[in-house]
């Protein structure tokens, strides 16, 4: 018997992920349609071409990174300035592994995921006396001492010039193209995802949010701040630094220009855009914000065409339109996309008997 | 290394920690009225030395007049931007405030590159004198000492103010404690507006200093990141601390790049000591040298 509503009568109903049969439906509809998506084919050519390919691909990459930053930031509320950096931190690791070493992708990804988790632990060491605003502070000067790192320490990243590294292979085939890479960046995604979902919803995770919401309520309660502060800097960065690897191999080259302080910040606006302390916000927020600087740019071109003399200035206007939307989202939206998300599905689920 | 050399590096690090006390000065004033973080520090920067080089070269103002309608600028620009985006966010959590200073860093950022391009400008006529002068035996130019002197001047006022004046007053009561302030008959808002007010036109002069100094081109923003070192160091809500935290990291970030570059021979330490010291800084006196320590109790 179905009534009208959503009741749950079990705690463990209540603490499933996807509730509802019709979620559990959508949700494999919605991953059969990402297995499907890269292969359908129009009139004998594929519909994800070029560019559309690689903007799917990363907005998985970037999913990873934005889950990361949102275990740290959002769940725990410690502020991070430094994504930017130890994605780098990854990408490099992956890359002196698989380029410099000669081992395989699939030593090369764990190791920068736990090379990095270490580096976000050490960095993650002043959390001990600090928080909010102080720590952000610390985490930004990370991101600029790591950022130097990257360029000076010739002999492991290749200074400026950068390390070129190959595309995964498995038992001698090359994921060379983006269409089969697609396939193993799903795959990792999702598995890091379901991951983190799960996370949140164990004792760890649960301490995660305790030291969020009130930490000397926390501390009486038994849980060790520092233990789970640090752990969180430790997953947070386990993440990033598998993303970083991703988007690494995905470029086939790592420079320092790609893990600058604005992807840090690029990275703050996705969680804080997507929804802060939300699994599925972050995703949407790592969506918008791939797709907004394309968007932009499609823009910007359209304009720049029909009246060339404005070009220039539609080209620096694009960074400011970027900072403006952040803006507006946070005095208009400050809970985020995940918030509208939940608005939305609550009005469809009474449907239409709402009131 | 000579002592000549490390006086020269002492020196040279002064000139320029005192445009870092300036701006960090800006930072300090709107954090201990409205608890705001202002990443945007080096773009009020940036705008204000854009434009004085405005008035001054492209419209040929004589140079007192530039500068009052550089401050001038800088009073209406802060208050549109407290007024329309800061106070929305009265009460929203540290990151939120902190991502929204961000985006206006962007905008700000943005609207330079726009209006002025990206290439180097340089102030003409040059405001100060360019002769060398001596001293202790080193050749040191003229503009150098006046920037550092006006440097001192703004700090002195700004000290003066806070201590004396009736407005300087109401904002110390209003970083005490908003509530009884505001039972005082102080307007908080008017408070947050005008703390917005004297940050920009503190930082616009810095950056119209710096301007003459080096001439200005859109990455003159990254004064605004050298911030956050000197205030830790001062303490976050001390204007003294903001003066001297300024001048240290200044000399610090100078002698540091110059010890690397003579005995480990590892150039552009310049760029990362700052932000070592402030790891370092942070992890043994969070709050700095004159910071208010904040003590919790549950």
């Amino acid at each position: 018997m179905h009534y009208c509503g959503d009741f749950r009568t079990t705690y463990r109903k209540d603490m499933e992920i996807f509730q509802t049969p019709f979620i559990k439906v959508c949700m494999a509809v919605f991953l059969v349609f990402l297995l499907v998506l890269p292969v359908l084919k129009l009139k004998g050519e594929y519909l994800l071409k070029g560019e559309y390919l690689w903007i799917l691909l990363q907005i998985l990459i970037a999913s990873i990174g934005a889950v990361g930053i949102n275990i740290l930031t959002g769940y725990t509320g410690q502020i991070s300035l430094g994504q930017g950096a130890f994605l780098g931190v990854g990408a490099y690791t992956s890359a002196y592994v698989t380029a410099k070493m000669g081992l395989s992708f699939w030593v090369g990804i764990p190791a920068a995921g736990l090379v990095t988790a270490l580096a976000g632990m050490v960095f993650g060491i002043p959390s001990l006396r600090l928080k909010g605003l102080y720590l952000a502070i610390a985490t930004l000067a990370s991101q600029f001492i790591l950022e130097w790192i990257f360029v000076r320490w010739e002999s492991v990243t290749g200074g400026s010039h950068g390390i070129t590294i190959p595309r995964p292979s498995i038992a001698g085939h090359t994921f060379s193209t983006d269409r089969s890479y697609y396939y193993i960046v799903l795959a990792v995604a999702i598995v890091m995802i379901l991951f983190a979902a799960n996370l949140m919803r164990t004792r760890t995770g649960r301490a995660f949010m305790a030291v969020r919401d009130h930490y000397i309520s926390a501390e009486i309660m038994g849980i060790h701040l520092f233990k789970y502060r640090l752990l969180s800097f430790g997953i947070s960065s386990f993440y990033a630094g598998v993303a970083g690897a991703l988007f690494g191999h995905s470029l086939k080259y790592v420079t320092s220009e790609q893990f600058n302080i604005e992807v840090s910040i690029v990275y703050l606006a996705m969680i804080i855009i997507g929804g802060l302390g939300s699994i599925i916000g972050s995703i949407f927020g790592a969506v918008f914000m791939i797709l907004l600087p394309k968007l932009l740019s499609v823009v910007t071109e359209m304009v720049s065409a029909d009246i060339p003399s404005i070009a220039r200035l539609a080209i620096s206007f694009e960074h400011g339109i970027f900072g403006l939307i952040i803006i507006l989202f946070l005095i208009f939206e400050p809970d985020g996309l995940a918030h509208r998300w939940k608005m939305v599905k609550a009005y469809w689920k009474l449907y239409p008997f709402s009131y | 290394m000579t002592f000549h050399y490390f006086l020269q590096l002492v020196i040279s690090g002064l000139v320029i920690g005192s445009i870092y006390s300036a701006v960090a000065l800006g930072f300090v004033i709107i954090y201990k009225a409205t608890r705001v973080v202002n990443f945007a520090q080096g773009e009020l920067l940036m705008v204000g030395a854009y434009v004085c080089y405005a008035f001054l070269v492209q419209m040929h103002v004589p140079f007192w007049a530039a500068l009052l309608l550089t401050i001038l600028f800088g009073m209406v620009l802060a208050m549109f931007v407290e007024r329309l985006i800061l106070r929305p966010m009265i009460g929203e959590p540290t990151i939120s405030i902190i991502m929204v200073t961000i985006g206006l860093s962007l905008v700000l950022r943005s609207l330079v590159a726009a209006v002025w391009g990206t290439e180097i400008l340089v102030y003409e006529p040059k405001l100060f004198p360019q002769e060398m002068v001596e001293i202790a035996g080193l050749p040191i130019s003229l503009e150098f000492v006046w920037c550092f002197i006006l440097s001192l001047v703004l700090l002195a006022v700004f000290s003066v103010f806070f201590k004396y004046s009736k407005a300087g007053v109401a904002m110390r009561a209003t970083a005490f404690n908003q509530q009884v302030a505001q039972s005082m008959g102080i307007s908080v808002k008017h408070i947050f507006a005008l703390s917005w007010v004297i940050s920009a036109v503190v930082s616009g002069i810095g950056g119209v200093l710096i301007g003459n100094i080096n001439g200005i081109n859109s990455s003159l923003y990254h004064f605004g990141l050298k911030v956050f070192p000197a205030t830790i160091l001062g303490g976050l809500d001390s204007i003294l601390g903001a003066a001297i935290g300024g001048m240290i990291i200044g000399i610090l970030e100078n002698l540091s790049d110059g010890f690397c570059k003579a005995y480990l021979n590892l150039s552009g330490v310049k760029e990362v000591a700052p932000y070592v010291f402030l790891v370092i800084i942070l992890m043994i006196k969070p709050y700095g040298l004159f910071g208010t320590k904040e003590i919790e109790r549950v």
